[in-house]
């Protein structure tokens, strides 16, 4: 008897795909059960997060929580070990960046990352949603809609001056609203954003809240990977901290804030 | 907006417009040559067989370091084996050249080179067929080494092996084809290569008609290269070309297939290649094995490097200037060249980054 009930036990698991997952609502961004595993450490620890369509999230954390490598995971620069990640219903976990990038996924890096030898104009024309193979940047004419779009963005960054000017004599500031802009140009419905106010005067923190907040502004999500909770509070939105790869607490600012497990890894330090 | 109105390109500095007005008048100069070859020998303006030898070589010489530069300096693929698919290409023109010396040769057999007579080779090997005619071996001389860049750019981008590891890779390919033209069994001619060649396109060789068309032909060639070289960098492939020179990653997340990118350039690049050899060896009347050692090909990046990268005018001006001065330097020292050449490579990398072309800039912008 016993034998054989061993033999059933197994069979009576519920199969992996129907143990619970977070609700998928109106999800544009889904990660369940996300882990990356390098050599042995965790980077991701069976991380779970959902983005909505139109949502501004700030994402905070500790140094080593895993920030990065979330936003390496979803834009294809690095492979999760297991788990599920899901642009609406397309798995990224096949797909390299570009193909990511056209699917209309855009990230901002930490270290701002422009074409230094192009004019801030090209910078935003290369990112510019055009086909983006060889003979068609060949024949590429830049007509009056694109200019229009340029211009706008060019205005909506602030640098409408600085257009003819090489993107190396920018200042830092400047460099991080023309990223900011380029993924503006690449009309993304969602915007991965990483430290985008590290090293900027109170002045420029206060433009680049603003910017962001006008850039999710219900067709796009944006998510913000970021120290400065000033900067997080002037978001004004949901918040999401994460702490050893795993996410630790998720709500308004002032919720984390005084969230006991948010104090004693985060803020308590 | 005042935005809509404003230019995509910077302003080009006034030294660099000098400096293409002076490369126009050089063009036309070159285009002078073979005509004040005809004058008698003693007039004053008489240029010597010599000279309109040694410039149509370079032309050629120019091409390649064309095809380096837009590889090198415009998309940051720094090939140290352009030399194969310059051989390549001469080799392609080689074999007709071969083919229509029919039974001019030594040994007098109506269809086989001397060297497959010598090696008691029945027919001609399945490879040879269809080089007796021109338009085919030019193709192939464009198609054989695009063909090469294709495979090895492939394998090498799709694994995003960049940098000094493509470098290798590169010099690594050009050395096995020259072990392997080195053997005499793969048809090639061995070690002794392809020579003696008697006409090309119903035109005997050596003499100043055939040396003033093929002079005329190669700087056709060159401006046509040079033109083609132009429209690309001047176009938005040119500058997603510069963006993965600069930051390969970031144009990824872009959305550019950045492996599609290098494969066009590289295989554009070669071919452009194999046309300057294919316009080079019936100028010199020889193609061995040697057009494959890896010295060739790193000399041609120094010609780049010197002239400056990442400009067209550096890489003609690069091109013309070592070239000049190893010719001279050749008569007069043959023995120190090497040392020179390496010399000018050092100095050119410590204080002259940009070449020549940027201390043109810099003397143009007063700095």
């Amino acid at each position: 008897m016993s034998e054989s009930a061993q033999a059933v036990l197994p069979m009576e698991r519920p199969p992996i795909l129907e143990r619970p997952r977070p609700p998928r609502g109106d999800a544009v961004l889904y990660l369940d059960g996300v882990s990356v595993v390098f050599d042995g450490f965790r980077a991701l620890n069976n991380l779970s997060l959902i983005v909505e369509g139109g949502e501004l999230r700030a994402v905070i954390g500790p140094n080593g929580a895993g920030k990065t490598t979330m936003m390496d995971v979803i834009t294809g620069k690095t492979r999760p070990t297991e788990g599920v990640v899901q642009f609406r219903d397309i798995d990224l976990t096949r797909l390299d960046e570009a193909a990511i990038a056209n699917l209309g996924i855009g990230r901002k890096f930490q270290k701002p990352t422009v074409f230094d030898a192009l004019t801030v104009f090209e910078n935003l024309e290369l990112a510019l949603k055009a086909p983006r193979n060889p003979w068609a940047c060949l024949r590429w004419i830049l007509d009056g809609e694109a200019r229009r779009r340029i211009a706008a963005t060019l205005d909506e960054i602030g640098l409408a001056a600085r257009a003819a000017d090489r993107a190396a004599i920018l200042s830092h500031g400047q460099r991080q609203w023309l990223e900011i802009g380029m993924l503006l140009m690449q009309d993304p419905e969602v915007l991965l954003v990483d430290e985008p106010v590290a090293g900027m005067t109170d002045q420029e923190t206060e433009h680049t809240a603003g910017l962001l907040r006008r850039i999710a502004d219900g067709r796009r999500s944006v998510v913000v990977v970021e120290h400065d909770l000033e900067f997080v509070r002037a978001l004004g939105c949901k918040v999401t901290v994460l702490c050893e790869g795993a996410m630790l607490s998720e709500g308004s600012i002032d919720h984390v804030q005084n969230d006991p497990r948010v104090v004693e890894v985060y803020l308590g330090r | 907006m005042s935005a809509t109105t404003l230019a995509a390109a910077p302003p080009v500095g006034r030294a660099r417009v000098t400096l293409r007005l002076v490369l126009a008048g050089a063009i036309l100069l070159l285009a002078l040559l073979p005509a004040l070859n005809r004058l008698p020998a003693d007039a004053a303006l008489h240029v010597s067989d010599f000279t309109i030898a040694v410039t149509g070589k370079w032309i050629t010489y120019a091409i390649l370091a064309l095809s380096i530069d837009l590889a090198w300096g415009y998309a940051g693929i720094l090939s140290l084996g352009h030399g194969a698919f310059f051989a390549l290409g001469g080799y392609a023109i080689g074999m007709h050249l071969m083919r229509l010396i029919g039974p001019r040769g030594v040994y007098g057999h109506p269809v086989l080179p001397d060297f497959m007579v010598f090696l008691g080779w029945p027919e001609l090997p399945w490879y040879w067929w269809g080089f007796g005619h021109f338009p085919f071996a030019l193709l192939m001389a464009l198609f054989v080494p695009g063909l090469l860049a294709l495979v090895v750019g492939w394998l090498a981008f799709r694994s995003r092996i960049t940098g000094v590891y493509l470098s290798i890779l590169t010099q690594a390919m050009t050395y096995a084809l020259m072990l392997a033209f080195f053997r005499n069994d793969m048809g090639f001619g061995g070690n002794n290569g392809f020579t003696d060649f008697k006409e090309l396109l119903g035109m005997p060789l050596n003499t100043a008609n055939a040396r003033a068309v093929l002079f005329y032909a190669s700087l056709a060639a060159l401006l046509g290269c040079l033109w083609l070289c132009a429209r690309i960098t001047a176009s938005k492939l040119g500058r997603v070309l510069v963006a993965i020179r600069d930051a390969e990653s970031r144009t990824r997340f872009l959305g550019y297939d950045v492996t599609q990118h290098k494969l066009f350039v590289f295989v554009l690049s070669a071919m452009m290649a194999g046309l300057a050899g294919a316009l080079y060896v019936p100028q010199v009347g020889i193609i061995n094995p040697g057009e494959f050692s890896p010295g060739n090909s790193i000399e041609a990046v120094v010609w780049v490097a010197v002239g400056g990268r990442g400009t067209l005018a550096g890489a003609l001006l690069g091109a013309f200037s070592v070239n000049a001065l190893k010719t001279w330097l050749t008569t007069v020292a043959p023995e120190y060249w090497l040392f020179v050449l390496g010399g000018i490579f050092v100095a050119v990398t410590l204080f002259l980054p940009r070449g020549l072309v940027g201390l043109l800039d810099r003397k143009g912008t007063g700095r």
